[in-house]
């Protein structure tokens, strides 16, 4: 089969002259600009129309380019209702959730991957078969079983609750990274006269650091942009980050304009700490550690 | 314990070669921090936690489901009682299900292929692209990664909107086409189609992010070896790239799966709460029976069945899982 396909597709691997490879380049160049521009182009939209005259926003042959800048549309945004309020409730709640879920994930991540013990095909059938459970199908039993704990309208509530969703992923996740780090390294370290736990932390460990912040970042997001829960389970004067939105769509239409700037102020933290922690997710797991 | 005369055998599953058993060097006391006991302790918490916050209303779905489940059973008027399987013949004798049902999947199955198809290509392209090329478009796949659902949504039914959006102005400026107060939502396939291209939008960056992650992990040994027996861009790819990055796809794709079996928030916050019977999938027509009907008992039986419906549709790739789960 390879022999029959290759000769096809063998053009774009040229490994000739330099120039034809430069071409190459370009050409590659060419079509990233392409993904970037599409990929970019709401983002860069909710920014434009963010920063525009709430006039210019309704315009029926909208300008492409920024006609403008203002932050009238920001202080409308936070007149609307408040803002940092649901923001430190959302804060709180991420955060706790990525720390609890990171603890306990691990440990469980470590149990399925390195340890072969009987009943760990079922565990892990478990936990592949919780995340299949769609969340809105939970909504009815989860509120009613917080209401009989006394946990309705309260954070730890909404805590809890995420942190079921976000478990099984986190331990999937990080097992996964767990088994791409050879076990020869840990063995290696055992048979050097380490324990099995002294192994684990100063081999896999930073091996795994940042699969986890990997996997902890995902984590956050993913409990910072809940939304059908939080609406659910919180009451008005409870409510977090993503419902808050909310309140700029009322009877009579939606007010685009602050809005774009409502998602531009909650947006912007969560792109910049996810840019930051890129550079050390793209460092590659295992990268060095085995081809030395 | 008895597990001591099994463990020794058991604590360091060979990889790869099973021959030569490794077991001869280990000190006796790491045994005993890799006994039987060991892996449970680890997984405690993790099971705790999952039991009581879903294990539990988990089965409470299936009882409610074979219950009559109101208004007044909610407040405590009326004790809840069992009804059998009612809700189920009611919920399946409707046609309106069926649809929703092959409407959902059509839509998930689209959102996963354009998902996975487009995630894997800009991955490779990342890798193909010059320094501050990868930058831009990892700037901009943080960017929509990182927006909320619901803001993304909004954002979209801004690009989208009928009078001003300028998604209709674009396309007004080419030669012979007039858009403007072209209502993308008027009609089910079409609105659930812009309703895709958001979902799609919202999860590629994490498809892109993990499969690169996997591709620095693709020896560069092996595509150079390929390379030098004569494999071209599509055989490195299919028979050194694939197969590294398998469990990885594999995972994706079952993610993918089970994420766009349950998008909710999109379609709830696109048509403003209310989404009108073309665009019901599963999840918003359980919703719909249980807070919009107060029937919490049927909406429950839909969303068991959008369960066991999903259970069929993973099953094929659970299987999958655990046999690369044996191999590693």
């Amino acid at each position: 089969m390879s022999t029959l396909t290759t000769p096809v597709r063998a053009p774009g691997t040229t490994s000739g002259s330099t120039p034809v490879r430069r071409k190459s380049k370009a050409g590659w160049n060419l079509l990233g600009l392409l993904v970037f521009v599409t990929a970019g182009f709401p983002v860069y939209w909710m920014l434009n129309t963010a920063f525009k005259p709430a006039k210019d926003a309704i315009d029926p042959d909208p300008s492409v380019l920024p006609t403008g800048l203002t932050l009238s549309n920001f202080s409308r945004a936070l007149d609307i209702a408040d803002f940092w309020g649901p923001v430190g409730r959302s804060l709180i709640v991420s955060l706790a959730v990525v720390l609890i879920g990171m603890v306990v994930g691990l440990l469980a991540a470590l149990a399925i991957s390195r340890f072969a013990f009987r009943g760990r095909k079922i565990v892990i059938v478990g936990i592949l078969a919780v995340q299949m459970v769609p969340l809105v199908a939970m909504i009815i039993p989860v509120f009613l079983l917080l209401n009989d704990l006394g946990q309705y309208d309260r954070l730890t509530g909404l805590i809890i609750t995420y942190l079921t969703f976000i478990l099984p992923f986190t331990v999937w996740t990080l097992r996964g990274f767990i088994v791409n780090i050879p076990k020869e390294l840990e063995e290696a370290a055992m048979v050097d006269g380490c324990s099995r736990t002294s192994a684990f932390i100063r081999v896999v460990f930073p091996l795994l650091a940042p699969g986890m912040v990997a996997t902890s970042v995902y984590g956050f997001i993913q409990a910072w942009n809940e939304y059908l829960y939080a609406l659910m389970l919180l009451s008005q004067k409870n409510q977090t980050a993503t419902v808050w939105l909310g309140n700029f769509t009322t009877k009579h239409g939606t007010e685009y304009a602050p809005m774009m700037a409502g998602s531009t102020m909650m947006a912007v933290p969560i792109v910049v700490l996810f840019l930051l922690v890129q550079r050390k997710m793209a460092a590659g797991l295992t990268a060095g550690a085995v081809k030395g | 314990m008895s597990a001591d005369t099994t463990t020794p055998a058991k604590v360091p599953p060979p990889r790869q070669a099973p021959p030569p058993p490794p077991v001869a060097k280990k000190p006796p006391r790491d045994r005993a921090s890799g006994g039987a006991g060991a892996p449970w302790l680890l997984l405690a918490p993790c099971l705790l936690i999952l039991g009581l916050v879903l294990g539990y209303p988990l089965v409470r779905l299936v009882t409610l489901s074979f219950q009559k489940f109101g208004q007044s059973q909610l407040w405590g008027f009326q004790p809840a009682e069992s009804v059998g399987f009612d809700n189920f013949t009611k919920v399946l004798g409707d046609s309106e299900f069926w649809a929703v049902v092959v409407r959902t999947i059509v839509f998930a199955a689209g959102c996963v292929i354009f998902t996975m198809v487009i995630g894997m290509l800009i991955a490779l392209l990342l890798q193909r692209v010059s320094g501050w090329v990868k930058t831009l478009i990892n700037i901009a796949l943080v960017a929509s990664w990182g927006m909320p659902i619901i803001v993304a949504t909004t954002v979209f039914k801004w690009l989208f909107d009928a009078d001003y959006g300028i998604l209709n102005a674009l396309l007004s400026k080419l030669p012979g086409v007039e858009m403007i107060g072209h209502n993308w939502f008027a009609s089910g396939p079409q609105g659930l189609a812009v309703i895709m291209l958001l979902v799609v939008w919202g999860a590629v960056p994490f498809v892109v992010i993990t499969l690169s992650a996997g591709l620095t992990q693709v020896p560069q040994e092996l595509e150079e070896a390929a390379r030098l027996d004569g494999a071209g861009a599509w055989g490195v790819f299919r028979y050194v790239t694939l197969p590294i990055l398998k469990p990885i796809i594999v995972m994706l794709t079952t993610l993918s799966v089970i994420w766009d079996m349950g998008v909710f928030p999109q379609v709830f916050v696109m048509r403003n709460g209310h989404p009108e019977a073309e665009f019901q999938i599963l999840t918003t027509y359980s919703y719909d029976r249980a807070f919009v009907v107060n029937d919490y008992a049927q909406g429950s039986a839909i969303a068991l069945l959008t369960v066991l419906l999903l259970l069929g549709v993973v099953a094929v790739y659970m299987r999958q899982m655990l046999k690369i789960g044996e191999v590693e």
